[in-house]
């Protein structure tokens, strides 16, 4: 199967030539299976913003290739704009970006650049409406109305309208609790399922990644340090935390005990799994001790 | 001397959201008290009156019925207000909306100058300000070219040179990465543990909660849960019903529990997880 994005020895530096030059992303090869659902962690200045703003075409590499579904997103400029309706990219806290006077509107306007008839942005307007979970009546309303949350819904929403091939996500969660967190998490994930499209979720939260993403993408000074399934990336958990990332408290905890010498996996880092493996373990010495 | 640092007493706040519409009630008659010293950490959903309740600290707002007392002043009496703002001092959610100057050291030295002090006392307290939050080597630096943490730092600096008894942090390491988040915390921490400044930390973190001496649990305007965090954290369905999460050590111990495995109540993270773990293994033996 064609992969959904692909790079090839993609090297991006800001201001070449300058005092200030720095090369944000640096030699990256990678390829990320159509459907993937993918975390994308690494600490502030990795080239992880750097490495998805080439996913749209928003920064052209200084060398190197990136392909969307096969097609070299540079190979001609006319295309270009295709390419971002294709790759959606919602940025870190998009409710800012609200504008009409109506949530309606909003949601309209990506799906209107676009060219859909009117029928087809009606109907894309209230399913992406529907997936975020905003009710009917709320699309009359100004969206410089609603709360937080339900603001950047809207602005998902808006994303979502354009039924993007490749829907990226910069820290979708930040400055929302617990419950928000879950809820929009969750909806991105139910949208994933139904649509199956691919999904990049950046995040700083190794919980989130962990509960959420199949696949995760770790960047550290500018380069691809490892892009695998999340369990095969949990097991790197000291180099990640060396990194000045978090490796979720559940996965710690098994790490502890697989250094005291018990016979657990180190690359546990859901809740469900945790609890049986810890019953397993309870239930074998249990047997032990009654000699059987 | 009052132990009791800030008091509210029967607050008592609504917004008015527009003519006609019915008030939106943000604290119903709450009552909260930190102590001296103290650390303290406030958790809530959004919406649950904590960031409205810290406003209350240095009057920001004022209560629309019932007392706020800072330090025991009345924080309604016009006279208190500026005592009352170096008294307690405010960091907010998001760095960038709070850096006014062009260089570091301007920028920590704002408040000071407009509060009329020396010259040479102001450049005494800048440097010692940086200093305390690691930040002072970054002096002349821009601060559109520091991280997040390095800009949350230099917010808390700005705070520490006036020289506040108590600090209120609004959610300040939300919009920071794993690194930042624990510089920040660390820098918090010294500061309580050092120079005995009381500490008011709102946030959404539980492992942040977990770590300071008292939690206050806020839900619809109201004190939900006040205790330490041993005890708050071991109400796990509790939490949960208000939207709030407990730490993962918590939770897996209260799941593991219900198996019939004798695990602890009260475990608050993973090297406490693995010292319980080993020591029912030991009794089992």
């Amino acid at each position: 199967m064609m992969p959904a994005i692909k790079t090839e020895r993609l090297t991006y530096t800001y201001s070449p030539g300058t005092p200030f030059c720095k090369t944000a992303v640096d030699d990256v090869n990678l390829e990320i299976e159509e459907g993937a659902f993918v975390g994308v962690i690494g600490h502030t200045g990795s080239g992880k913003s750097t490495l998805i703003q080439h996913f749209n075409g928003l920064l052209q590499p200084t060398s190197g290739k990136i392909y969307i579904d096969g097609e070299d997103l540079w190979a001609d400029k006319q295309k270009l704009r295709a390419f971002r309706f294709k790759v959606g990219l919602v940025f870190q806290y998009p409710e800012y970006q609200l504008f009409e006077d109506t949530v309606y509107k909003d949601i309209a306007f990506g799906p209107r650049n676009m060219g859909m008839s009117e029928e087809e942005i009606d109907k894309s307007v209230r399913e992406a409406a529907a997936f975020v979970g905003l009710k009917e009546k709320t699309l009359d309303r100004s969206p410089f109305e609603l709360s937080g949350g339900q603001k950047r819904r809207v602005a998902i929403a808006g994303v979502l309208a354009m039924k993007p091939k490749v829907l990226i996500l910069d820290e979708p969660t930040a400055g929302l609790d617990p419950k928000g967190r879950d809820r929009i998490l969750s909806q991105i994930r139910d949208y994933h399922s139904q649509v199956k499209n691919t999904v990049l979720l950046v995040s700083h939260s190794m919980e989130d990644v962990a509960r959420y993403c199949g696949k995760v993408l770790v960047m550290n000074h500018s380069r691809l340090f490892l892009y695998g399934d999340t369990a095969e990336v949990f097991e790197h958990a000291d180099e990640i935390r060396e990194m000045g990332l978090a490796v979720p408290q559940l996965t710690r905890i098994f790490h502890r005990l697989s250094d005291a010498g018990y016979p657990v996996r180190r690359n546990i880092y859901t809740m469900e799994e945790a609890r049986a493996e810890l019953e397993k373990l309870y239930a074998s010495k249990e047997r032990g001790r009654m000699g059987c | 001397m009052e132990n009791r640092f800030l008091r509210a007493e029967n607050i008592h706040f609504s917004y008015h959201t527009g003519e006609g519409d019915t008030p939106a009630v943000v604290l119903e008659n709450l009552s909260v008290a930190i102590r001296r010293g103290e650390f303290t950490a406030v958790l809530g959903h959004n919406g649950s009156g904590k960031s409205t309740l810290a406003k209350h600290f240095n009057a920001i707002l004022l209560p629309q019925g019932g007392t706020v007392y800072v330090d025991g002043m009345d924080t309604r009496e016009e006279e208190n207000l500026l005592n009352i703002r170096q008294t307690v001092g405010m960091v907010f959610q998001n760095p960038d909306n709070q850096i006014v100057a062009t260089i570091v050291e301007e920028d920590v030295a704002f408040a000071l100058e407009n509060m009329g002090v020396d010259p040479p006392e102001i450049r005494r307290r800048v440097d010692e300000a940086l200093k305390e939050v690691g930040m002072y080597e970054y002096r002349l630096h821009a601060p559109h070219q520091l991280s997040g943490g390095q800009k949350q730092r230099i917010a808390i600096a700005g705070v520490i040179a006036m020289r506040p008894k108590c600090i209120v942090l609004d959610e300040p390491t939300a919009m920071l990465d794993p690194r930042g988040r624990r510089e920040v915390l660390r820098t918090i921490r010294k500061l309580n543990q050092e120079h005995g400044i009381t500490v008011v930390l709102i946030t959404h973190y539980m492992d942040e909660a977990a770590k300071a001496d008292r939690v206050v649990v806020m839900n619809d305007g109201r004190v939900l849960l006040d205790d330490t965090p041993r005890e708050v954290f071991s109400h796990v369905e509790t939490l949960k019903q208000v939207g709030l999460d407990v730490p993962q050590a918590t939770e897996l111990s209260y799941l593991l529990r219900q198996s019939g495995i004798n695990l602890p109540v009260d475990l608050l993270d993973d090297e406490e997880f693995a010292a319980a773990w080993q020591a029912l293994m030991e009794v089992h033996g």
